[in-house]
């Protein structure tokens, strides 16, 4: 079935990405990041094949929605029954209306990933909140990738006043599988709505990852985003939130990068309305040859009075090899705001090295223990306690020893 | 236990210790005081294992093995304890995990097995208590936020609970007010014992009308100048160091 309208932006961000193809280095925003790599994979777009099987349930969340290979699963799938929650697919043709006047609202600046996913999106997930309407337990999206393919998946989420609600997006995959993921959700987040997304990317050590959030946030609305950033030989994540007036925004995120990984994290937070409240606070590990990059962005705009934002960036480099660019930018046109930024890039400390050494405890597992302190702090932050056990597990099995059990 | 011979210790091109001699017998304690800048932390620290320090000349047996060819984490097993002078904070490390992480490292060294969790929480709420210590600071990042005095009784706590055969208390006094002093003392006390030797670096005299030490040592210059029992002590207190030197 044709859907004109969709066919429409479909047209267009294929002729777009026709003419830019992905985003290149001499594009500011991607000065730190050569996709070139991808593009020489040709990946073919991912196709629906009988999956293997697959335990939809982990992770322990009581709703799930399974995307394999970008394609929704119902089987694999246990939705909740008191929200509007469906495939993308489903809603182009049960939720026409609500759909149109969402999709592509949320992105107010494009680049190649997003044109790419707008004209070839294969599946995703729609959930509409109603006003006042709460889903009471997480719902966990959970990407698999089991095809040498790019893998195209576009999210809309709205939750009208007052809705409240939890998500929790993971991507994973089987050792050694390689592919592109390529993963664009809009998020609508209505007056005095209150959404929490969590972001668990453990792609293939072989696998590329793109992942972009783009947020309007409404008046009074909160909205809380953790990015735990593990996976991937190449990984990009996206957040722009746009945030009217009083909305609230917490961004943080951990990204821990080994051997030969590249993790950019690039946030936008837009200050387009006064009295808003931003907190953001990524940490980075990086080891190895590994490369990490934080791009983060706080723009307070011309009419944007009273706006309260803080920015922190803190960076372990663990090995002489390993590399952070980090690049904290505050851009403010309004005259009446309290923003503040730091960042910090350093190696563990030698003194606390040696207390836990005169402990009796040996130099490596000293290592790992300060390590596990430090990542753990953003693990600390997660209030999911099945989903934030899971991540402390990752993080433990990175640094054996580095915690207790 | 322990025999310093002749021990010359530089830091970078500074001679900080010019022959240091000093003998330490199973049970007895020895108090080593001395001026600023004489080398009373740099002694402590060597016999730690700290990095940044150069022995240039001379010997440190301890139990008839070379100390000074043991990194820190093995003399730390093998029952040297060192009590820091300024205790390390270190953010998101629990107090009981690092204390327990200890605990079965030392354990393991001497060949048993890893510590029952049931046990341990026992033994270290029964070691907490008697240092008038909240339970609460176990669960607290070590040395996190704490006081002064806090911080000198969580080493205090470490040490009880390690059980090590050589104590080494840097300066445990500085930052005490007398109720805390008297808490540490008794810790410390409590720990005294015929296979247990101990060696309290210090500046003042005050510690020692709580820990009454067997021996006192002037360390000058980089070297003992004078030993002497208990009453020395009380000696240097009345006409400080200067007299020392000149001699």
């Amino acid at each position: 079935m044709s859907i004109s309208w969709l066919d429409d932006f479909r047209q267009q961000a294929k002729s777009q990405f026709e003419q830019t193809g992905f985003p290149s280095n001499r594009l500011e925003d991607w000065r730190y990041t050569n996709v070139s790599a991808i593009a020489k994979k040709e990946f073919p777009l991912a196709k629906i094949e009988n999956s293997p099987v697959f335990d939809g349930s982990q992770g322990g969340t009581a709703f799930h929605f399974v995307l394999v290979d970008g394609f929704f699963n119902a089987e694999l799938s246990n939705l909740p029954e008191s929200i509007t929650v469906c495939s993308i697919n489903d809603a182009v043709k049960n939720h026409a209306d609500l759909l149109q006047s969402k999709f592509n609202q949320a992105i107010t600046q494009t680049h190649g990933f997003i044109d790419f996913n707008t004209a070839n999106f294969t599946d995703g997930l729609f959930i509409h909140i109603a006003e006042n309407g709460v889903l009471d337990k997480p719902l966990q999206i959970i990407h698999v990738a089991t095809q040498e393919a790019i893998l195209p998946t576009r999210h809309v989420v709205i939750l009208e006043k007052n809705a409240k609600a939890t998500l929790i997006e993971t991507f994973s995959s089987s050792e050694g599988n390689a592919y592109l993921t390529n993963s664009v959700a809009e998020i609508f987040v209505g007056e005095n709505a209150d959404l929490t997304l969590y972001k668990v990317q453990q792609e293939s050590e072989t696998a590329y990852h793109f992942g972009g959030t783009y947020v309007q946030q409404a008046d009074n609305s909160k909205f809380t985003h953790h990015n735990f950033a593990l996976g991937s030989v190449l990984a990009r994540s996206d957040i722009v939130c746009d945030l009217k007036t009083a909305a609230e925004c917490e961004l943080n995120g951990l990204y821990l990068a080994f051997k030969n990984q590249h993790l950019d994290n690039l946030t936008r937070i837009n200050h387009v309305e006064s009295h808003g409240i931003s907190r953001e606070f990524y940490k980075g590990i990086l080891n190895d040859q590994a490369k990490g990059v934080f791009q983060g962005r706080i723009v307070v705009a011309e009419n944007a009075q009273k706006i309260d934002s803080k920015m922190n960036n803190r960076n372990l480099l663990l090995s002489n090899e390993a590399e952070i660019d980090t690049k904290p930018q505050l851009e403010i046109y309004a005259d009446d705001v309290k923003c503040a930024h730091g960042v910090t890039v350093g190696q563990l400390d030698e003194k606390s090295i040696f207390y836990l050494q005169s402990r009796g405890i040996d130099e490596a597992t000293a290592k790992h223990i300060l390590t596990f302190a430090f990542a753990n702090e953003m693990v600390d932050k997660i209030t999911v306690p099945s989903l934030r056990e899971s991540v402390f597990n990752l993080l433990l099995a990175r640094f054996p020893e580095g915690a207790e059990r | 236990m322990l025999k310093i011979k002749d021990l010359t210790v530089n830091v970078g091109t500074k001679k900080i210790l010019k022959g240091l001699n000093l003998e330490v017998n199973a049970g007895e304690i020895h108090a080593i005081m001395g001026p600023n800048g004489a080398g009373k932390s740099t002694l402590s620290h060597v016999l730690s294992g700290k990095s940044g320090y150069e022995v240039t000349g001379g010997s440190i047996t301890y139990n008839d093995k070379n100390l000074l060819e043991m990194p820190a984490e093995i003399r730390a097993r093998e029952g040297v304890f060192l009590a820091f002078q300024y205790p390390v904070e270190i953010a998101g490390v629990t107090n009981v995990y690092l204390l327990k992480a200890a605990l079965n490292a030392v354990r393991k060294h001497k060949g048993l097995s890893e510590v029952d969790a049931m046990d341990f929480l026992t033994l270290v709420k029964a070691k907490t208590k008697a240092l008038d210590m909240d339970e609460k600071f176990l669960y607290r990042a070590v040395n996190e936020g704490f006081s002064g005095g806090e911080k000198k009784r969580n080493e205090i706590l470490q040490m009880a609970m390690l059980e090590p055969q050589l104590c080494i208390l840097d300066e445990t006094d500085s930052g005490l007010d007398i109720d805390a002093l008297r808490i540490v003392a008794d810790g410390v006390n409590a720990l005294r014992s015929e296979n247990r030797a101990f060696i309290m670096v210090t500046h003042y005299q005050r510690l020692l009308d709580y820990i009454k030490p067997d021996f006192v040592h002037v360390l000058a210059d980089g070297k003992i100048v004078k030993s002497g029992g208990a009453e020395l002590a009380l000696e240097l207190e009345e006409k400080g160091y200067g007299w020392l030197e000149q001699a």
